[in-house]
Formats: C-alpha cells, sequence, structure tokens
C-alpha cells in the first residue's frame, strides 16, 4: 500500500442489539453481536429466531422446574486458557438410564474474536469443551483424535429440557440428540448426532474450583459427586512406568546382592563339637572357646549352631569377646525341634539348625564364653558351634525390596479402584450386571 | 506493486486497485461495483447494505500466514440454512491472493488450485474420496448457499449471484479442500484451519465492551 491510498473507512465499532421480546416486552440485550442464531427471554421463555430483527418466535416451552438456574449467570466473563470469554447460553439436558433421568447442563461462552466455546457440569463435574476443527476416525469401541486413542465410554439419547440466553445453533426444548462419549482422561472425545449431521467436540476436565476462580463467582462451587468420565485419576503417576521402574529397582538390588555375595570372603574362622552331660556340669555351667583371628576391615561374624534336638530344646547364653580390648557381643540363641502326629497328620516345628549374624565386628583375636542350659528331659548332648566371618547379610535388601513394592502395590490398587469407579458408570462396566441396556426409548 | 488509478464511473470518486490482478471492486462513496475492463471501469451493479455481521475482520485487517503478510482487501459474504461466512480475499506479501474464511470464528485459510478435471457438482456425494496434490480428502459435507453480497476488491467478478454449491471435504490433518461450484466451470480451493492467535491479526474490528 503506498502513502498515497487514503485508508478505507473502518468497520463501526460494534454494537450489542437491544431488543425487546415479541411476545412478553422484556428486554433482550445479544452479547453475542449476529453469532446468536436463536435467543430465548428469560421472562416468558419464548425461543427467539436472533437472525430476525423483529425476533419471531421459534417455540414456548412450559418450564418444569422454575429452580434451574445457571450456577455462571449468563453475562458473566472470566479468562478461560488465555482469552477472556462470557456466558451467554445455558442449556440443561437429560437422558433416561433405566428409568432414571440423569441432567447435566452446558454453557455457551463467547469472544468476538474467538468464537464460541461450551462448559459442561454434571454433579460437580466441569469440562472444557471446543468444536473439534479436524475430523476424528471412530473405529469400533475407540476413536482416534490427533493421533491419541480414546475408548468408548457411552452412548445415549440426549434430550434438551430448559435453554436460557443465546445459541449459535437452532435451539429447541425436546430435541433429541444421540451423544456418544470416548475419553482418555482428562480429554472427552463426543459425538452429537442430531438427524443426519454429526458434530464432534473435544473436552477438557475442570475442576468445581477453576470455574469459580475463572468466572470469581461467589462461595464454593458444589462438591463433584462420584468419579466422572474423563476426571483424571489422583493417582497421577503412570502405574505402568512404575512397575516399569520397580522392575529396574528389583534387578538393580539383586545385582547388589550377588555383588555383595561375590565380595563377601565367607572365611571359617571356627568349628568345634561341645560335649554336654548334665552329670559333669554341677558347678561350671560356662566355658570358653578356642582362641580364634578375626582379620581385615570390621565385618559381619555368622554364628551357626547345630544340636540333635528331638522334641526337646537347648539354649546357649553366648558372648563374643575381643581377648585385646574386653570388648563383648552378648547374646543368646535357642535350637529346639518337635515334631510328632495328630489328626491333621505328622507336624513339625523349629529346625536343628540355627543362625544369627553380628554386624560389624572389628579385627582382633576372640574367644566365646558359652553358657547352655538344656532341657531337664535331655542326659548328654553333643551340638557344634561353626563361626563364619565376612557372610553377606540379605534381609536389608529384603527390606528394601518390601519398601519399594509397597507404594508400588498400594498405589496401583488405588489406580485400579479409581478406574473401576469410573468405567461402572460407563457401557462397559468392569463387571456385568444383569440389566437391560439404557439406550432403549 | 502495480496500483491502477482510475475513477468510479458512478460518482467520480477515485477508484484504487491495491493489486494489479484484482478485477472487481466496489466503490467506497457510492457503493457501486465495479469491473475492470481494458480501458476502464464499469458499474455493474449496487452492494446493497451488508446484513450485521459480527465477524472480527474486516478489510484493511492485516496478519501473518507462516513467514508471508497479508492485508485483507475484500470479501464475500454467504449465508446457509444454519448461519453465515466471511470468504476474505487477502492479499500475500508475494503477490499471491488468498481467501480467509470466517465462519462464526472458526478460521481457514485457502488458496485456489489449478486441478483441471473437477468433478461435476452432481457427481459428488458425501463419503466420497478425492486425492489432490497426494493428499486424500473427504466428502464432508455439500452445503447449498446464497451469495449475501460483496465488499473491497476480488481477483474476479462475483456479483449478482444466487444460490451456490459448496463442497467441503476433510482430512485426518488440518488441511481441507472446497469445491466451488459458482461457475459452470468447477473450482477448487486448497487449504487449511488456522488458529486465531497465529494469525497474529491487526487493525481488527472492536467490539463495544471487549
Amino acid at each position: 500500500m503506498s502513502a498515497g491510498t487514503p485508508p478505507l473507512p473502518g468497520t463501526p465499532k460494534l454494537q450489542a442489539r437491544a431488543l425487546n421480546c415479541p411476545k412478553c416486552g422484556a428486554a433482550i440485550g445479544l452479547r453475542s453481536f449476529g453469532q446468536a442464531e436463536t435467543v430465548v427471554c428469560a421472562s416468558c421463555h419464548c425461543i427467539l429466531d436472533a437472525k430476525d430483527p423483529n425476533l419471531a418466535i421459534l417455540q414456548q416451552f412450559e418450564i418444569k422446574t422454575s429452580d434451574v438456574r445457571p450456577l455462571i449467570p449468563l453475562g458473566t466473563r472470566g479468562k478461560l486458557r488465555g482469552t477472556d470469554y462470557e456466558a451467554i447460553g445455558f442449556q440443561r439436558r437429560s437422558t433416561q438410564v433405566d428409568g432414571i433421568t440423569y441432567c447435566w447442563h452446558e454453557y455457551v461462552l463467547f469472544n468476538p474474536y474467538k468464537g464460541i466455546r461450551y462448559l459442561s457440569e454434571y454433579n460437580g463435574h466441569w469440562n472444557d469443551i471446543s468444536i473439534c476443527k479436524m475430523l476424528p476416525m471412530s473405529e469400533g469401541t475407540s476413536a482416534n483424535y490427533l493421533g491419541e486413542i480414546y475408548k468408548h465410554f457411552q452412548t445415549c439419547n440426549a434430550s434438551t429440557d430448559f435453554v436460557l440466553g443465546e445459541f449459535p445453533w437452532q435451539v429447541r426444548v425436546g430435541e433429541k440428540a444421540a451423544v456418544t462419549d470416548y475419553v482418555h482422561p482428562p480429554r472427552v472425545l463426543s459425538s452429537e448426532k442430531l438427524d443426519t449431521e454429526v458434530t464432534w467436540s473435544i473436552g477438557e476436565y475442570m475442576y468445581g474450583r477453576e470455574i469459580w476462580e475463572t468466572f470469581k463467582l461467589p462461595g464454593a462451587p458444589p462438591e463433584a459427586m462420584g468419579v466422572y468420565e474423563n476426571q483424571p485419576s489422583p493417582v497421577a503417576t503412570n502405574v505402568a512406568g512404575m512397575w516399569v521402574a520397580f522392575a529396574a529397582f528389583a534387578v538393580l538390588l539383586l545385582a547388589l546382592i550377588a555383588g555383595f555375595d561375590m565380595r563377601a570372603k565367607k572365611e571359617p574362622v571356627l568349628h568345634q563339637t561341645f560335649h554336654w552331660e548334665r552329670a559333669k556340669v554341677a558347678n561350671e555351667t560356662s566355658f570358653v572357646t578356642d582362641v580364634f583371628e578375626l582379620k581385615g576391615r570390621p565385618s559381619t561374624v555368622e554364628v551357626k549352631t547345630w544340636a540333635p534336638v528331638s522334641n526337646e530344646w537347648i539354649y546357649l547364653n553366648y558372648a563374643l569377646i575381643n581377648q585385646d580390648t574386653g570388648q563383648a557381643w552378648d547374646f543368646g540363641r535357642e535350637v529346639s525341634y518337635y515334631s510328632g502326629y495328630d489328626s491333621d497328620g505328622s507336624w513339625s516345628e523349629g529346625n536343628r539348625n540355627d543362625s544369627v549374624v553380628i554386624p560389624s565386628v572389628p579385627s582382633g583375636h576372640y574367644y566365646f564364653r558359652i553358657e547352655p542350659e538344656v532341657d531337664p528331659a535331655v542326659p548328654a548332648i553333643a551340638y557344634s558351634v561353626e563361626v563364619t566371618r565376612d557372610v553377606p547379610v540379605f534381609g536389608i535388601y529384603g527390606i528394601a525390596f518390601l519398601a519399594l513394592l509397597a507404594p508400588v502395590v498400594i498405589i496401583s490398587f488405588r489406580a485400579y479402584a479409581f478406574e473401576r469407579s469410573r468405567w461402572s458408570e460407563s457401557d462397559h462396566p468392569p463387571m456385568q450386571f444383569s440389566s437391560s441396556s439404557g439406550d432403549d426409548e | 506493486m502495480t496500483q491502477p488509478v482510475a475513477n468510479c464511473p458512478n460518482c467520480g470518486a477515485k477508484i484504487v486497485f491495491r493489486w494489479s490482478s484484482n478485477v472487481q471492486t466496489v466503490c467506497d462513496f457510492c457503493k457501486s461495483i465495479l469491473v475492470r475492463t481494458d480501458v476502464d471501469l464499469k458499474k455493474v451493479g449496487q452492494v446493497a447494505d451488508l446484513p450485521p455481521d459480527s465477524s472480527a475482520i474486516q478489510i484493511n485487517t492485516e496478519g501473518k500466514y507462516g513467514n508471508k503478510a497479508f492485508v485483507v482487501v475484500g470479501r464475500i459474504l454467504y449465508e446457509y440454512d444454519q448461519g453465515g461466512w466471511n470468504e476474505w480475499h487477502v492479499m500475500m506479501n508475494d503477490g499471491t491472493s488468498a481467501w480467509l474464511s470466517d465462519a462464526q470464528s472458526e478460521y481457514a485459510l485457502s488458496l485456489s488450485s489449478k486441478t483441471q478435471n473437477l468433478p461435476a457438482a452432481a457427481q459428488v456425494h458425501v463419503g466420497q474420496q478425492f486425492t489432490w496434490n497426494n493428499q486424500p480428502y473427504t466428502v464432508s459435507v455439500i452445503t447449498p448457499a446464497h451469495y449475501r453480497g460483496v465488499e473491497g476488491e476480488l481477483p474476479f467478478q462475483y456479483w449478482d449471484k444466487t444460490d451456490v454449491t459448496f463442497v467441503d471435504l476433510r482430512t485426518e490433518s488440518r488441511k481441507f479442500a472446497t469445491l466451488d461450484y459458482s461457475d459452470p466451470e468447477p473450482a477448487l480451493y486448497l487449504g487449511e484451519f488456522v488458529e486465531f492467535d497465529d494469525l497474529k491479526l491487526k487493525n481488527l474490528r472492536s467490539f463495544e465492551g471487549w
């Protein structure tokens, strides 16, 4: 454009039209500047042709309930996804499933530059909805939209019961559309079939508090009841991914176990058999073993006790004593083994072998002081004590394994329970109920 | 870019074609529809008052499509049973002409395609597939529309039409095609849906209270 060209006169600023209802004379302001096809008189509930300068009456409907009131009053503005929108229309729709009527509400939002979008509300669950620009591909029980797979949730006949404000289409009370929802939380893909025309829309779940913040509504939003079809799971974690991570940790643990097992020297330091006879131990109940040497870094010491008990017990009071420093580790071990027969067959309890690990024993010269206590029924017994230095300890790994497993199991269960409650409301409940389909009308 | 200057044969006002290839314009002063002949301008009709319209775009709105800047120089307004839409004639800064459609704030940009052997209107039905430039298109809707008016400069003569048939074709992407049966010879437009924000539009219309 050259400087010599006079600028064309711009289109004058567009003003909202103010008209009167041809039926009752009430004032009707058109908020959408001409995008509305129909407008509803708030006083007498006439549906009027918004395109007609005289607002021809298209339909008049009786309101059955006078308390149908939009939670977002028409005319309220709020910033949604960075754009100011004004609520210009409201409708209540319902469907019947097994004789029960379910109602939800839809709001028409308008911005003169960005156009129309919608909000829906059901039992405190909200969705921000816009018309699909691209055509989704539905294939059986799923639909593909922008490369994402949506699972069929339900198909119902939605009928319009109540309307208020402006609509960018020819709205009528009593009109029925077949609505099919496909979900991929937090999104829902819906097709609405009216006669032969199919309209696809894409919605994203919103919490009541977000709506309240957006439109600066007073008070608190109605509490969300139950789990909604595309409500994001509170289990934010990707459960499958979590199991993969868990498997990786488990493998790492196994590698650590294998590594420590290979690194452990498992060095035998003492193996002695002791004979005990009741007749000989009148006063001297305790004795000491040979002195043995623990070499190298402080390490674990495993003490294994074996006694050929049978329906008997033996209890050994051990003290591992450092000959150089006098430091002592006191502990007691019981070896007992019982078996027999009863009405259920044979049984046994206990073990002839016992093992205990003392952690972190420094190097030095050591001996054991042992004080046996023996079942009064036993006159004499030979038991052996086997001591091994630097044995691997796996118990800690077991605890680590359980510590990792527990949250994974809990989270998986919570995710499962949430999905189960989501799908129990769908056409594909997790458990088959013997009820007829709700689609027959 | 040449800017042929002439005078309105009706009222004598200066008429400037902002793009040399434009064939038709509307006199700003007397609203005569003027068509360029070899020698001068001929008045072919008179623009009736356009119905109130809520498009945010107006003549002289500027914007960007990819890395090309454009300016809106004209429009055709259509109506169909579900409402109306505007086809804004835009001039790209590389000298090409394109169409920015605004259907209730759904925006799309398309270019005229030179493709030959287009199907006749009677042969097209919903669900049919066509492939142009290696892209398959599926017929989604056939819209009988009504010419409602023109404004500004257009690359062809377009006035005094009545009923016009449009065939919309969709793809799995943002791309779409339109078959235009306004003339005896069908015309094909290939384009894509665009986001309002991506167009970086300036000099938009203002709305009271917004």
